[in-house]
């Protein structure tokens, strides 16, 4: 039961880029075509499963086990910023299929924020280890969720007669501004 | 290039939020209120200062090929100390900002920054710069904080404007970040295209 409210919560409560501010970045700039969407989250779902394990481990038998917390930002970036660079070789080793459709965006992952920022939750919320394999999942989930409905309306906003000062980011914001506003609906589920 | 001109560049020519659009995830995340705006924008000024100056010391020391990684372990390193003074002396804002002062590190300015600026140029230079664009950001997340919190509660820095039963509350959640920014950034490109 545990695992469906985490689900629940982490897809469309607590939606990591329209209600908690994570990863604005690639949510601003990938966004233009659905189909990058799609990639860049498919993307940010791989590296975030893995590395969530990854942190949680050495949190729990590392840092924890010789008392050095305060090492827990240098460590955990660092070992993001690796793991990017290792799946991004085994990839092209071992599938490349799947290298070719994610390749592109993961050099742009080591400073997604969301990637660190569900690590460090996870150790917050004092999440199991399969809790927060659940959560980092379902939080990609919602930042693929969020990004695809946000391309789906660039692209039909390059349709649209926008104001010169508006055009660009500032009419982006708004509409992800209107999209979070849809997204409180769901305040108050979990 | 004179020193004044570089300080002035962060803020006004250059300002990384309105100007540059970088460091979105802690702007929109932490100016609910002017007074989280402020302590995000000093304590990434600090680490910007911290790390540009580093880095452009340590700049010749550090082979090409692995420079990324080095500049994010000096990053992390100002980070780790800005995260354990603000837990020791200011706790009620360190709970407030959260989960945004360790995620300081992949804020894409200060990475930025020590890539294009402090890679390439002198130490006093690169503490200038970082002090410019660190009071650039500041100055953006302040306004953008004081805007939210006025139109949100109708108070500025705690102290009342209108009674707050008059103020909408969409804009201290979520939405009215995006909103807001947008419409600052409207007005901040308006004004610089008016010249």
């Amino acid at each position: 039961m545990s695992y469906i409210i985490i689900f629940i919560a982490a897809v469309f409560v607590n939606n990591i880029v329209l209600s908690q501010f994570l990863g604005i970045c690639p949510f601003l700039g990938v966004s233009k075509k659905i189909n990058t969407a799609l990639g860049m989250s498919g993307a940010v779902a791989f590296v975030m499963t893995i590395s969530t394990i990854i942190t949680y481990l050495l949190q729990k038998y590392v840092l924890e086990q010789f008392d050095i917390l305060f090492l827990q930002t240098i460590v955990f970036i660092l070992i993001i910023s690796a793991l990017v660079q290792l799946v991004e070789i085994i990839l092209k080793k071992v599938s490349p299929p799947l290298y070719q459709a994610l390749g592109v965006f993961l050099p742009l992952i080591t400073t997604n924020c969301t990637i660190l920022g569900v690590a460090i939750m996870t150790i917050q919320k004092d999440y199991t280890l399969l809790e927060g394999v659940v959560f980092a999942i379902s939080t990609a989930l919602g930042f693929g969720l969020a990004l695809v409905i946000f391309a789906g309306i660039r692209e039909q906003l390059v349709f649209a007669k926008i104001p010169k000062a508006m055009q660009g980011a500032p009419i982006a914001l708004l509409v992800a501004g209107l999209l979070a506003m849809a997204f409180m609906g769901f305040t108050g589920i979990v | 290039m004179n020193a004044i001109k570089i300080v002035l560049n962060g803020i006004l020519k250059e300002n990384p939020v309105f100007v540059l659009l970088l460091g979105m995830c802690p702007t929109l995340g932490t100016t609910s209120s002017a007074i989280n705006g402020l302590g995000m924008g000093i304590a990434t000024m600090f680490v910007l200062i911290g790390s540009n100056t580093v880095i452009s010391l340590i700049k010749n020391v550090i082979p090409d090929k692995i420079r990324i990684p080095a500049f994010v372990v000096v990053i992390a390193a100002f980070v780790s100390i800005i995260q354990m003074l603000m837990e020791a002396y200011l706790p009620e804002l360190y709970a407030s900002l959260g989960l945004f002062i360790p995620l300081i590190v992949v804020n894409c300015i200060v990475l930025g920054r020590a890539e294009a600026f402090a890679a390439k140029n002198g130490v006093f230079h690169s503490a200038l710069d970082g002090l410019g664009m660190g009071l650039g950001f500041s100055l953006a997340l302040t306004l953008l904080g004081s805007t939210r919190e006025l139109l949100g509660t109708g108070k500025i820095f705690n102290m009342f404007i209108y009674p707050e039963h008059y103020g909408m509350l969409i804009f201290v959640l979520a939405p009215g970040a995006f909103i807001v920014l947008g419409f600052l950034i409207v007005f901040v490109t308006k004004l610089q295209t008016s010249k």
